[in-house]
């Protein structure tokens, strides 16, 4: 058997692990998805190997499997390929997530495969991502797959972007490649809304300047890819603007032994956008009341403030009706109000969707029905130029569609708040997940009416 | 950082949170898997930041398969009774002797069993959605497991066909029938719940802690001696200081020599470990696939 890249005899000394058990630290999500042959398999495997995330038993399974199958080669697929068809095939079927930590970070990895139903497995893995990896082999440079990958990255409105030049070992560690990579990059990177881009020159296989830094590559001043991963600023990556609290759930208790329970009257729900504070002015949605937070209510005790994405309970000062679907909101940063909405769409189902056709719209805590009134065009995913009028949208298309809703939506551009501004839609009848939707910014704000709602 | 600042236990919690009280907003009748085990015991709690002040607005369901640690059902019953909380409890034995459960000739194990078990409780007081305290760190099936998990009307999971799962949105629409399993603690690791029940100052089974057993050693790994499946004549039987690690069945649970007397000494002993938690589970081990088939036949 060739010697492994990760063998057990070198599974570091978990200090840093022991470490991290004692601090609280912050998480991060990334998503990682290319093909089999960009070594991204590798890189998560380094990552994991590096950061004593990988187990004795999980290595020795994976050296058994590659004595058995492998003709030798440890597969680290096989970390993430668990799934029964997905070994007999040698495919990965769906997102699969991992984890592992180091003293300063943890991480929620979203590992997506590329080859199939690629656009449909990207959306899912990274909708929820902070930051997004795009590997590039260093022989082959921008390829098709780099640009739609970025183009995703881009209309997902992931934060950060890392672009890691792999396999840096196979050009002679040439800056001059680097750079040109950079460069095709940095072509059509000003088309699109990306705030913060990383460009790191790797060797996933052999570890070069992913955990620690590179001696081939003294040209580089730049971070590690894992130093970058955990120190990248991701505080700002929540909507801190506009209070929104979708209402999940009316928390009413039946016969509380509690006097002071009697009148308790709860809006439950995780906060989607903003700061609340007690005693501030709020608006009810739909309905357009205007009343004051009494207290916001925790578990842990009453807060004075409370902020994107807490899970709390409100309690208002005025007899207000409320109930799940409802919106209620902050004094600035009104949301949009309408029952007529444009979004892009990126479709998931095998049965395409074609104009006319009803669904159910889930956004936020709310669901209502809603028709595709039309289809405005289907975006080109490597360039993000729009194609003419499309009959219909095919699974994997992404495209920007007219709908209208049964009732009126609140809503924010899915730019400004990615929590307010996406929904799903599901089928009638076989109640499957057909579409992810990202609303365009809203052309009406909310209207303020009463006197006492100062904007 | 700032004030407004979530730490990765405050950003799992809110996550967990959020999904509860959508499975309460969506279905009519869910109910909360609760075994007594660590991973359920910070259910609870998620539980109780979830809907208190109200009452509970969900019953707690348990299949007891009869091979159950002692230890463990006398603090599923107590806790369950501190909180109030209605605890429903149907056993392997019941549904065998009832014929909902059959035993393959010469199956000791309760493992399989426990399927019938549980989706004969599901059609008895007609739950739509079951809260499971799975996590996808745990085993390579669970991995691509979603928070809303779909069971078609014979409880099956079918891998291929998941209902994609973006930003926040969990698709729980049902036909009769079908019903959905929910996994608040998916983004979990071992190591969190530990440093959760930690925050949170939460009580935990004894066995998880460092006591001296009586242990038989039996395929690989040292298993607690007992009545069930006692000690052959060859076997090895040795007295040890152990802990479980994760709880399964008294056959089948690995022990693992431990001093850790403490939370804090759970969590160093874990962010030192060098196997998975799997590791010490013979259920798991029967196959490569061996999750992934119980998963798709109905299991949690």
């Amino acid at each position: 058997m060739s010697a492994s890249p990760f063998p057990i005899s070198d599974l570091r000394t978990p200090i840093s692990a022991a470490q991290s058990a004692t601090l609280p630290v912050d998480i991060l999500r990334f998503n990682t998805c290319g093909s089999v042959d960009d070594g991204k398999s590798t890189l998560i495997g380094r990552l994991l190997y590096d950061s004593k995330s990988l187990m004795e038993d999980q290595l020795e399974a994976l050296e058994r499997s590659a004595d058995i199958t492998g003709g030798g080669q440890v597969n680290l697929a096989n970390l993430t390929d668990g799934l029964r068809a997905e070994r007999e095939q040698g495919i990965t079927i769906d997102v699969a997530y991992r984890y592992f930590a180091t003293p300063r970070r943890k991480f929620i990895i979203a590992d997506t495969p590329g080859h199939i139903q690629y656009t449909r497995n990207m959306v899912t893995g990274a909708s929820a991502a902070n930051l997004s990896i795009v590997l590039v082999d260093a022989r082959q440079g921008v390829i098709e797959q780099s640009r739609r990958h970025t183009c995703l990255a881009s209309l997902l409105r992931i934060p950060h972007l890392v672009v890691a030049v792999n396999k840096m070992d196979l050009v002679g560690w040439s800056e001059e490649r680097f750079n040109e990579i950079r460069a095709q990059f940095e072509e059509f990177l000003p088309r699109l809304d990306i705030k913060d881009v990383k460009f790191i020159p790797i060797s996933a296989l052999q570890g070069d300047n992913v955990v620690d830094a590179s001696a081939h590559t003294p040209w580089y001043a730049g971070p590690t890819l894992l130093h970058h991963l955990e120190t990248v600023h991701i505080g700002s990556d929540w909507n801190l603007n506009g209070f929104r609290l979708p209402v999940q759930w009316v928390n009413r208790p039946n016969n509380p032994t509690d006097p002071k329970l009697h009148d308790f009257r709860g809006f439950s729900g995780q906060i989607a956008g903003g700061i609340v504070r007690q005693g501030q002015k709020v608006m009810v949605l739909p309905g357009g009341q205007i009343t004051t937070v009494k207290e916001i209510w925790t578990y842990d005790g009453p807060v004075a403030e409370a902020f994107c994405p807490q899970s709390v309970t409100l309690q208002l000062d005025s007899d207000v009706d409320v109930s799940r679907g409802n919106m209620i909101i902050g004094q600035s940063h009104l949301p949009g109000s309408s029952s007529e909405l444009l979004a892009n769409v990126c479709w998931m189902h095998q049965k395409p969707l074609t104009p006319g056709k009803k669904y159910w719209l889930k956004h936020t805590t709310n669901s209502v029905q809603a028709a595709v009134i039309a289809i405005n065009h289907r975006l080109d995913i490597s360039t993000l130029e729009p194609q003419p009028t499309p009959p219909e949208l095919a699974l994997n298309d992404i495209g920007e569609i007219r709908l209208r809703t049964a009732s009126p939506l609140f809503f924010d551009g899915y730019e400004t708040n990615r929590l307010t501004g996406s929904f799903i839609l599901i089928e009638q009848g076989t109640h499957a997940t057909v579409a992810a939707g990202m609303l365009l910014p809203p052309r009406e704000v909310v209207r303020a009416d009463a006197d006492d709602f100062v904007i | 950082m700032t004030s407004y600042h979530l730490d990765h236990l405050q950003y799992l919690e809110t996550e967990a949170i959020h999904v509860m009280r959508e499975v309460a907003g969506e279905f009519e009748r869910p109910a909360l898997l609760f075994s007594g085990g660590k991973d359920s015991i910070c259910l609870l709690r998620l539980a109780e930041k979830a809907f208190r002040p109200s009452e509970l607005p969900l019953p707690l369901l348990n299949v007891d398969t009869g091979h159950h640690f002692p230890e463990l059902n006398t603090f599923r019953d107590a806790r369950a009774k501190e909180l109030g909380a209605k605890l429903i409890v149907r056993r392997v034995e019941d549904a065998i002797a009832s014929g909902i459960a059959t035993p393959a000739p010469g199956e000791v194990s309760r493992n399989r069993l426990q399927i019938p078990t549980l989706l004969a409780a599901i059609e008895e007081f007609r739950f739509d959605c079951c809260i499971g305290g799975a996590r996808r760190d745990e085993e390579k099936a669970r991995a691509k497991e979603r928070f809303f998990s779909f069971r078609d009307s014979f409880g099956q999971w079918d891998p291929k066909n998941q209902r994609p799962e973006i930003w926040n949105l969990y698709n729980g629409r049902l036909n009769p029938g079908e019903n959905m399993r929910a996994f608040p603690l998916s983004n979990w690791t071992e190591q969190d719940v530990w440093e959760y029940i930690r925050r949170e100052e939460l009580a935990v089974p004894s066995i998880y802690f460092s006591h001296r057993r009586s242990c038989v050693r039996r395929h690989g790994q040292w298993l607690p001696v007992n009545d069930i499946v006692p000690p052959k004549p060859k076997e090895e039987v040795r007295d040890l200081v152990v802990r479980v690690r994760t709880i399964g069945d008294i056959i089948s649970t690995g022990l693992v020599e431990s001093p850790a007397e403490t939370v804090d000494d759970i969590i160093l002993e874990i962010a030192a470990a060098r196997v998975t938690e799997r590791g010490s589970r013979a259920d798991d081990k029967s196959s490569e696939a061996a999750m992934e088939d119980r998963k798709k036949a109905g299991y949690f």
